[in-house]
């Protein structure tokens, strides 16, 4: 499959705007222009394009909730706070191939009616934010960004706002929070920020890769793209392959390949020729999976079949010497870091999690601690605002799950 | 103490046309004074919420919500390691180790040199060359013990 996402990246000015419109760039925002908003709408609904954050949410249905809003004005913004950990696909377009973003979001801006956007980005991404700024600069030059864009009167301004450090605020209401100068927690849902998000108008809130796969819709058509990987799911996809593998590394690849292809052929094998204990299909936030499962189709249908989500699509691979309750302690260690206080359940619950764990692998398991930790875990899930206490309390019982043979030795031999 | 320099005022001042409300100026503003001074002491969250017209206590709340922000002061060169899952199987938590007894660093812990300050991170997004961290702006992976020797020996 010719590459959509990272078209271009292994040239190192592949970033330059010149190298960008050189390979075929704009040639979409052109076209894009030529068609009416409602068409470009259509088409991205026709493309069976899915939100690429997380959640998987059909991009056009999104796009047509906030344009249905009589409200103005509306807002665009692109989701770059990529922080599920072993998640590392955005910053490879932020970097290398920014104005494929930015082509993208001027296209999207367009079909919603929004005049101005904002990038969210992470503040652990230094150099992409240079990238991006230097990016956005070049296309006010070309005037692809600002009043009045190609001269067709349609004006979209671009800016970049940094995070600082908060894995919650990749959260869409608790990044429109963060936007708006407030502690980043989260918003009760509905509304739904389509209706009221950033300044309480109606707000588009993207990922980097979904509003990456815009001008390629554009370019081929929705019908066209929608023949791309998984017939549910379709598209290019990004996957962040970390852990146990001998190549890891950003991978594109068709929607719906499985985990057996990703971690075996493109990554070939694990490390050292060991064997795979286990695996994380889509950051730590989605549940652990064993080696059974490892023929799933990685997409926003399949995975949820055999018990995981794609999540971010960032593939985590451990090899059979990996002691599965210290992964997991670390993740919930991470989740009682992040939890961003607002509901009770996560902010007491998950550091309830982490100390049973912590004194299992301690040694200084109980009897019962099990049950108390699926006890625990129970009494989050569902009952919070936002999805972190429930990824939180869903892994744990994951690993539980999985692996309760290694939690109960770990207790037997305290 | 904060001394407030035109050049500050003249950046925030152009940050506030990027938007429709002051008040999304407060993160962009926090971290032009960390940058300005080196972390954000009391006079200088005070000085922002007057550049901004929004109560102390509002800035301090926000301030503090967020792990880059560094509300004491911080050595010339801020290491931040990535401990988390996939830098955690390559040996992340082992290069700690070495940041103790080469440095006598420990995590939220400035050097008395005032050479480095350390922080654990959740996550830098480059783990496919775990274990990796960030010194200052840049981004350093594929680590070893002696490699993160040799590269700290290059911030003076």
């Amino acid at each position: 499959m010719e590459r959509v996402l990272l078209r271009n990246t292994e040239s190192p000015h592949s970033a330059d705007i010149h190298e960008y419109i050189k390979g075929g760039g704009y040639i979409s925002l052109h076209k894009a222009f030529e068609m009416k908003p409602f068409d470009v709408i259509d088409e991205v609904r026709r493309s069976g394009l899915r939100g690429r954050g997380g959640a998987g949410f059909p991009t056009g249905m999104k796009w047509s909730f906030a344009v249905a809003d009589p409200q103005t004005p509306k807002y665009l913004i692109c989701n770059a706070d990529e922080g599920e950990p072993g998640t590392f696909k955005d910053r490879g377009i932020l970097e290398k191939n920014p104005h494929l973003l930015i082509e993208g979001m001027v296209i999207s801006a367009y079909a919603i009616e929004a005049a101005w956007g904002y990038i969210y980005l992470r503040g652990e991404y230094p150099r992409a934010k240079d990238v991006l700024l230097s990016a956005i600069k070049q296309a006010y030059e070309k005037n692809y960004l600002g009043d009045n864009i190609l001269g067709k009167g349609v004006g979209f301004h671009l800016h970049v706002h940094c995070g600082a450090g908060a894995y919650i605020c990749g959260e869409e209401t608790a990044l429109i929070e963060s936007l708006e100068g407030k502690r980043g927690q989260p918003r009760i849902k509905p509304p739904f920020p389509v209706n009221e998000g950033f300044s309480l108008k109606p707000t588009i809130i993207n990922n980097v890769e979904t509003l990456a796969n815009i001008p390629c819709i554009i370019e081929i058509g929705g019908d066209a793209y929608s023949k791309i990987g998984s017939p549910e799911c379709p598209g290019p996809k990004l996957y962040s392959v970390s852990g146990h593998v001998k190549r890891p590394g950003v991978y594109e690849l068709p929607m719906g390949v499985t985990l057996r292809e990703i971690i075996y052929t493109h990554c070939g094998g694990i490390l050292g020729d060991k064997k795979l204990k286990a695996v994380i299909p889509g950051g730590i936030s989605t549940p652990v999976l064993t080696p059974d499962k490892i023929d799933c189709p990685m997409d926003f249908r399949n995975l949820p079949r055999v018990g995981s989500l794609l999540g971010s699509g960032a593939v985590i691979a451990f090899d059979e010497t990996v002691d599965m309750v210290n992964v997991c302690l670390r993740i919930t260690k991470f989740f009682e870091h992040e939890s961003c206080g607002k509901c009770t359940p996560c902010r007491e619950g998950v550091g309830w999690m982490r100390a049973i764990i912590e004194r299992i692998c301690g040694g200084a398991g109980r009897n019962g601690d099990l049950d108390h930790l699926m006890e625990v875990s129970s009494n989050i899930l569902g009952k919070t605002f936002c999805p972190l206490g429930d990824s939180a309390a869903t892994v744990v019982q994951s690993y539980l799950g999985n692996f309760r043979h290694e939690f109960e030795e770990k207790i037997k031999n305290r | 103490m904060v001394v407030l320099n035109q050049k500050v005022l003249e950046e925030i001042n152009r940050i506030k046309s990027k938007y429709h409300d002051s008040r999304s100026c407060l993160l962009p503003a926090l971290y032009i004074f960390q940058r300005e001074y080196g972390w954000l002491s009391p006079e200088a969250l005070e000085a922002v919420g007057e550049i901004l017209n929004i109560p102390k206590a509002t800035v301090k709340g926000v301030s503090t919500f967020y792990a880059m922000f560094s509300h004491k002061p911080t050595g010339r060169h801020l290491i931040q390691l990535c401990t988390n899952v996939a830098c955690m199987l390559m040996g992340g938590e082992r290069l700690l180790d070495v940041l103790r007894e080469q440095y006598g660093l420990e995590p939220n812990i400035t050097t008395p040199d005032n050479r480095f300050s350390l922080v654990i991170m959740e996550c830098i997004g480059a783990c496919d060359t775990a274990p990796a961290m960030l010194v200052d702006t840049d981004f350093h992976g594929n680590l070893t013990g002696e490699k993160v020797i040799d590269i700290l020996e290059k911030y003076k």
